[in-house]
């Protein structure tokens, strides 16, 4: 088996982020469709967001954090899941219907804000 | 010992073939035939000198301390003369349970020590087991010395050794060791071993290969003469031409906005300081791919964790032993249409300096794509610096002095920022189970901040990011690379063999170790046990190749027939496997699976309290992917 080079990665990873910074800079701020956070939870795991994202929507070296960081506009989110324009995979209405892909926009709403960095000792930087 | 007649080479092996006939025809003829033990002229069946001896002799003046070895019969003889006739010291073998592991091990131990560790290995099946190890060492350009067993002379080999014979043996991996050799004698055998040495260390540094004939190393050596052994004299390394070297200090003394990008350049310890030296001179970004410990990951000028930006603003981007410097200023879009584009700003300068412009090779294509570059200099990284330094001091005027440092005060701002996002970052998902690996990076640091510690092996996963983000890294070897060629199971014998260079010099040596990769060759848990190799490597268990889930997640997204089916064929559940169980029954202080992040804590400080009583220690923590 192989894996792919951490520069590979890392680029990809950049143009991800940038593609979604893009995005963030764009959005306005239509409501949000109502959804399940619940099911969308299940979601988020089933069909594999959390393999570049993590559980959480933290994000990861393959994936920005999408959770609360602030939230992008639906409108946006949908329109970057259905056709992204870096590195992650799209997601059409075929095996991602609208209702679901609400439901993950709740979730990920629903999430709680981590705790404040300056309380965690162990973020410390250097010795 | 008694000795009564020593038998000549040829009368040897006549007697040997002689045997061998006689044991075909007819068993009991030949027990009527064998003479009798009371003739004076009584077959001799000792002897006190033999090949193999010599050839120890030689290995110990290379200074080897270790020959790793899964033990095969092709090179009996060697491995009876490294314990016996050599003390097993300088070099002591150290017992395998694979060949992949010995060379992964080999290779682990150059990155900490800079000296190549030997290995032995069956000409045939166990270069077949090592060869993929031997690839990710090509790929990394490290030396592995590689000694194979091999049965040449038909006419004596024992049924079972004709597997073990082979006509070409270094044939299957000669397209990624740099040389090899079969010695015929034992003066072409003292020859070839100096200069394999030689070889394997100049840069661009590769694994090379040694055919050691089973009858070469078993036959009496019955020369009245000390049979020579060469004198190893290294050469001096390739520095840059002094032309090109001006032309580049000229060009990053004008620049407004130089950086640069270092992968494989410190060969050495000395490297880190030149490259400070060069950085601080200029007040330029560098960025650290990683390839080795290169650049301190605090310093202020260290632009590691803004890479990305740091190159889209450069005007001169100078690759110092970059072993991928297209994909460092190019960027591939891996979707439906793959596609590529440039990250460098228009205009922007290219330079590199690198061996991989002295030396490549064909059929693998590890060499990547081609790089189109302003300036390129075939040389040494590490011995160009000097010489590169004191260019660009010469050239430097009070007003660029000025602008140096208006620069420098900005990229200590933009690297701060980035790490204060970094620490930002790893607050989310703090307190999930399963752990982010964040988490166990952070629990990690506060129990090894403290002492003279090495981070011996990592991936290539956010696991890998995270100590980089969020540890401080201020020494040659505190961070040990990749695998190179991106062949996994790597990491657990790697981490195995820097850990031993590590032993002797107190350090705490600390692995991040996947799940996919220990269980290609787990039995490498059980080698580090055995010699008492002090090791805490803590389990970042995602339970799947993660990497190849999310592969087959684009396929599935790309054909657009069903997204929810990404990770059949490619987790590891079902059963579970309980690593700190396989650990324990390898005679490791083993832990775990952690699954609460406030067990972690804790759990580290047992394992940290085995290592260090000299012990290997292993955690299972259940990560998230990565």
């Amino acid at each position: 088996m192989l894996c792919t080079g951490a520069a590979v990665a890392a680029v990809g990873a950049w143009i991800g982020w940038a593609g979604w910074a893009n995005l963030m800079a764009q959005q306005t701020a239509p409501p949000p469709p109502p959804g399940n956070a619940k099911a969308g939870q299940t979601l988020f795991l089933k069909i594999g967001c959390y393999q570049c994202h993590g559980n959480e929507g933290q994000g990861g070296a393959a994936g920005p954090r999408i959770g609360r960081s602030p939230m992008l506009a639906f409108r946006n989110f949908d329109t970057y899941v259905r056709a992204p324009r870096g590195e992650m995979p799209p997601y059409t209405t075929k095996v991602l219907a609208d209702k679901d892909l609400a439901d993950i926009y709740a979730y990920l709403g629903s999430l709680p804000p981590p705790p404040a960095v300056d309380s965690i000792p162990l973020l410390k930087v250097g010795p | 010992m008694s000795q009564k007649k020593k038998p000549t080479r040829r009368s040897f092996l006549t007697s040997g073939m002689m045997a061998g006939a006689a044991a075909i025809v007819s068993p009991v003829a030949a027990a009527a035939q064998e003479p009798s033990s009371s003739s004076a002229d009584v077959e001799v069946l000792t002897t006190d000198s033999c090949g193999s001896d010599y050839m120890v002799d030689v290995i110990k003046s290379l200074g080897f301390e270790y020959v790793c070895a899964n033990p095969g019969s092709s090179f009996r003889g060697m491995q009876e003369s490294i314990i016996n006739y050599g003390g097993n010291r300088n070099p002591e073998f150290i017992t395998n349970c694979h060949e992949e592991s010995s060379v992964a091990m080999a290779h682990g131990y150059f990155k900490a020590e800079g000296k190549p560790m030997a290995v032995l290995a069956h000409g045939t099946v166990g270069l077949q087991h090592a060869s993929m190890a031997i690839y990710n060492a090509w790929c990394d350009r490290v030396p592995v010395y590689i000694m194979l067993g091999n049965y040449v002379d038909a006419a004596v080999r024992r049924p079972a050794e004709w597997y073990h014979g082979v006509q070409d043996c270094a044939g299957m991996v000669r397209d990624y060791t740099k040389w090899d050799d079969q010695p015929a004698s034992l003066i072409h055998f003292g020859e070839s071993a100096v200069r394999a040495y030689k070889i394997a260390m100049t840069p661009p540094m590769a694994p090379v290969v040694l055919v050691l004939d089973a009858t070469l190393q078993e036959s009496p050596q019955d020369s009245k003469t000390k049979l020579p052994i060469p004198r190893l004299t290294m050469p001096a390394l390739p520095q840059g031409e002094m032309g090109a070297v001006t032309e580049l200090a000229k060009l990053l003394v004008a620049a407004e906005n130089p950086v640069l990008v270092a992968d494989r350049l410190a060969r050495t310890p000395a490297a880190m300081p030149l490259l400070i030296e060069l950085a601080e001179t200029l007040q330029a970004g560098v960025i650290d791919q990683g390839g080795r410990m290169n650049y301190p990951s605090l310093h202020p000028l260290n632009q590691t964790q803004r890479a990305a930006a740091a190159v889209g603003e450069a005007d001169v981007v100078v690759g110092l032993e970059v072993a991928d410097f297209w994909a460092t200023v190019n960027s591939l879009r891996d979707q439906l249409h793959r596609s590529t584009r440039k990250v460098t700003k228009p205009g922007a300068k290219l330079a590199t300096i690198t061996t991989g412009d002295l030396y490549i090779r064909s059929n693998y294509q590890d060499f990547r794509r081609m790089a189109d570059v302003d300036l390129a200099i075939a040389a040494d990284g590490e011995a160009t610096l000097p010489a590169l330094i004191e260019t660009v001091k010469r050239l430097i005027s009070g007003d660029r002095k000025r602008a140096f440092q208006e620069r420098g005060m900005k990229l200590a701002e933009a690297s701060r920022s980035a790490r204060e996002r970094m620490r930002q970052a790893a607050t989310y998902g703090w307190d999930a189970s399963p752990l982010s690996t964040a988490r166990v990076a952070a629990e990690l640091w506060a129990q090894i901040k403290n002492e003279d510690w090495s981070l011996v092996s990592n991936y290539y996963s956010e696991a890998g990011v995270w100590p980089r983000r969020l540890w401080d890294f201020n020494k040659g070897y505190q961070w040990l690379g990749h695998a190179g060629g991106g062949g996994i199971g790597y990491g657990a014998p790697s981490s195995v063999g820097a850990a031993l260079a590590n032993k002797k010099h107190g350090r705490f040596s600390v692995s991040l170790q996947t799940d996919g990769d220990l269980m290609y060759a787990p039995g490498v848990l059980w080698t580090a046990a055995h010699h008492r190799i002090p090791l805490l490597s803590v389990m970042l268990n995602n339970r799947g190749y993660h990497q190849e889930i999310m592969h087959v997640q684009r396929m599935c997204n790309q054909r657009n027939r069903g997204v929810d089916r990404g990770t059949m064929g490619s987790t590891l559940t079902d059963p579970n496997i309980d690593f700190a169980k396989v650990a324990q029954g390898m005679g490791l202080h083993g832990e775990g699976p952690i699954t609460d992040p406030k067990d972690l804590g804790p759990a580290l400080r047992r394992a940290a309290a085995a290592v260090k009583r000299g012990e290997p220690a292993l955690v299972d923590v259940v990560t998230q992917a990565r």
